[in-house]
């Protein structure tokens, strides 16, 4: 399971980086999703890999062992719910840039200089 | 109700900008609520700073009154309070000096400012790294808005580009948050501190990696050469306002560094002491050499700010490596000083700059390019010279303005410089042998071709172009900006009682050991 976990986020992440230098701004969104896909993955897999392990204590007692970190989880979803968010916000800027400059671009015009 | 001062500087802002949310479009409520806001934010935070001047080391916050390994804390030490100081009185200025003009060019204005000193606020009064990241967004998010506030195709444009690069290093951050949470278990910054001296040997190579990555996000948001090429333009896309808000926020990536820094990587740190600050070094050196190549080549007052800020990134982060205490009292100054004259500067911009309400067009160069040279010394000026009243008022300020952040002699920019240099060669114990000396001479020197590119740029504005028409000004608009460079005047006079404080903090700074004391600790006042 640890290869397969690897391999998608190291895929993930060089898909990412690979669109992010793109120069169409699309190429750009859909890169830092792809990051941040990644991003969350290698989060989620910090408290270690565990199959069927839950992350809320039964009971008053119980081998901490058998349960999976909740921490982790706890950040992952906090990284998603902002991820989204300034994703979309980032989405709202590219077609705003788009009205304005008439091409999709990431300097705003064609061709080298800045 | 001490104890609840410490949240205060988050909850007022997020409070203030939910209720200019709801009272929606009615300006003089909106302009009204927001100023007293901001002014009694500006109180708060000065009652933060007398408190944790007192005898106790520092004041801790437990949020749900969680014990401190468990949940999130607020820590405010004497840092702290000193940059909420800071936010506070950047967001009274901003806030007041958009009301006449700017706040009216778009929505929301005053509620994404309010949502910004929020995030601040968090990020310098937190003790726990992730909590840091939240604020770090939301503060991230306010800049957004506040940067595209009027819209345009540059401020899209360069709006795209910041965004892009800030979501790329917060991807970093997160990495690295989480890299250090798996190998030690824990986000606290003081439990953090306190297991450092005890890694084993292979977690601690992995623990590097993850400070590492995490120091690169810092480095972004330091806007440190080489990742700080997306600053000097995208502040000047930015309304003047929102730039002059902006000069605080390379100052959070250099806060988390000294915090982090200083906790992790301090005297304590057994085997990690001193790990990464020869390459913070050397990016503050070339931070400041990319800074003043910049200033010395640009030709319009914006990015000639922007790139003032850089120099100022660049001597804080090269000064901090020093980690010695006179050196750190110094280098707070500076940054307490170049700060406020770097917004000052933008402000005064503002004022300077286009009457219209706003300008789409790419921003006017002071001096059209012209190797001929004849542009400027053929013509002799037989003009009697008549100064006007806001001629003569917009160039004193841009004449104190000058001398600050060049730092010449009588005031406090000139002060803050010898209290970081005097220091910084008596005690040479830098990164490398004869850094200090390479650092003081980078420092010099950047006072001085600070003062050529700005008296250049002075010229091409009061006596190059006697044709200019320079806008009326408006009180509104002028007053803060005024209140803020007489302070800075009268700083020159009483530069002693900051001092003292800032020494009292560096003190602070170099002893972790009393940090993660009184966070952890019974002792501290919860």
């Amino acid at each position: 399971m640890e290869i397969v976990l690897a391999l998608a986020i190291g895929v993930l992440s060089a898909s990412g980086v690979w669109l992010v230098l793109r120069p169409r701004t699309f190429q750009v969104l859909v890169g830092i999703t792809l990051l941040s896909y990644a991003v969350n993955l290698f989060i989620f897999s910090i408290g270690g890999l565990r199959i069927g392990a839950e992350p809320i204590l039964k009971g008053a007692s119980g081998d901490v062992a058998a349960y999976a970190d909740p921490l982790p989880q706890a950040l992952v979803l906090t990284a998603i719910v902002i991820g989204f968010a300034t994703t979309a916000l980032l989405l709202v800027v590219i077609l705003a840039g788009r009205g304005l400059t008439g091409g999709d671009h990431v300097d705003g015009h064609e061709g080298g200089g800045g | 109700m001490t104890s609840h001062l410490i949240i205060l500087p988050i909850l007022l802002p997020l409070a203030v900008s939910t209720l200019l949310l709801l009272i929606g479009r009615r300006r003089r409520l909106e302009a009204g609520l927001a100023l007293a806001a901001s002014a009694a934010l500006f109180a708060v935070s000065l009652a933060l700073v007398f408190a944790t001047d007192g005898p106790g080391f520092a004041a801790t916050y437990r949020l749900g009154n969680w014990p401190a390994p468990m949940a999130i804390v607020l820590v405010a030490d004497r840092l702290s309070a000193l940059m909420v100081l800071l936010a506070s009185t950047l967001g009274l200025l901003n806030t007041a000096f958009a009301i006449t003009r700017w706040s009216r060019i778009g929505p929301y204005y005053q509620v994404l400012s309010q949502l910004l000193l929020m995030g601040l606020n968090g990020a310098f009064l937190t003790g726990d790294l992730f909590n840091l990241f939240v604020f770090f967004e939301i503060l991230l998010a306010a800049s957004y808005g506040l940067l595209l506030h009027g819209s345009g195709p540059r401020r899209v444009v360069s709006g795209l580009h910041y965004i892009v690069i800030n979501l790329v290093a917060s991807l970093l951050f997160l990495i690295g948050v989480s890299l250090i949470f798996g190998v030690t278990g824990t986000l606290n910054m003081a439990v953090l501190a306190s297991l450092i001296p005890d890694l084993p040997a292979p977690t601690r190579s992995l623990f590097h990696a993850g400070a590492a990555i995490l120091g690169v996000a810092f480095l972004v948001k330091a806007a440190a050469w080489p990742l700080g090429f997306w600053l000097p333009r995208t502040y000047d896309a930015a309304n003047p306002p929102s730039a002059a808000m902006f000069a605080i926020m390379t100052k959070v990536g250099i806060y988390a560094i000294l915090r982090l820094g200083l906790l992790c990587f301090g005297v304590d740190a057994g085997p990690s002491a001193g790990f990464g600050w020869g390459w913070v070094f050397v990016a503050g050196l070339m931070t400041l050499g990319v800074g003043l190549v910049g200033m010395l080549g640009v030709r319009d007052l914006g990015r000639l700010a922007g790139y003032s800020v850089l120099v100022s990134a660049g001597t804080l982060l090269a000064a901090m490596v020093f980690r010695n205490e006179a050196v750190l009292a110094g280098a707070l100054l500076y940054l307490m000083i170049s700060t406020l004259a770097a917004a000052a500067f933008y402000l005064l911009g503002g004022l300077i700059g286009a009457d219209g309400s706003d300008e789409f067009e790419e921003p006017s160069l002071l001096e059209s390019y012209d190797p001929e040279g004849d542009g400027l010394f053929t013509e002799e000026d037989e003009r009697a010279v008549s100064l006007t009243a806001p001629v003569g008022i917009l160039s004193a300020g841009f004449l104190i303005c000058t001398l600050l952040i060049a730092g010449i002699p009588p005031l406090p920019g000139f002060l803050a410089k010898v209290a970081m240099l005097a220091p910084l060669l008596a005690a040479p114990e830098g990164p490398f042998p004869g850094a200090a000396v390479v650092l003081a001479t980078l420092v010099i020197g950047a006072s001085l071709l600070s003062l050529i590119a700005l008296a250049r740029a002075g010229i091409q504005i009061w006596w190059g172009e006697p044709d200019r028409v320079l806008p009326t000004i408006r009180v509104g608009e002028a007053v803060p900006v005024a209140v803020l460079l007489l302070g800075l005047l009268i700083l020159t006079f009483t530069v002693e009682g900051p001092l003292g404080f800032l020494q009292r903090t560096a003190d602070q700074l170099l002893q972790p050991a009393q940090y993660i004391e009184s966070v952890l600790g019974s002792g501290g006042r919860t």
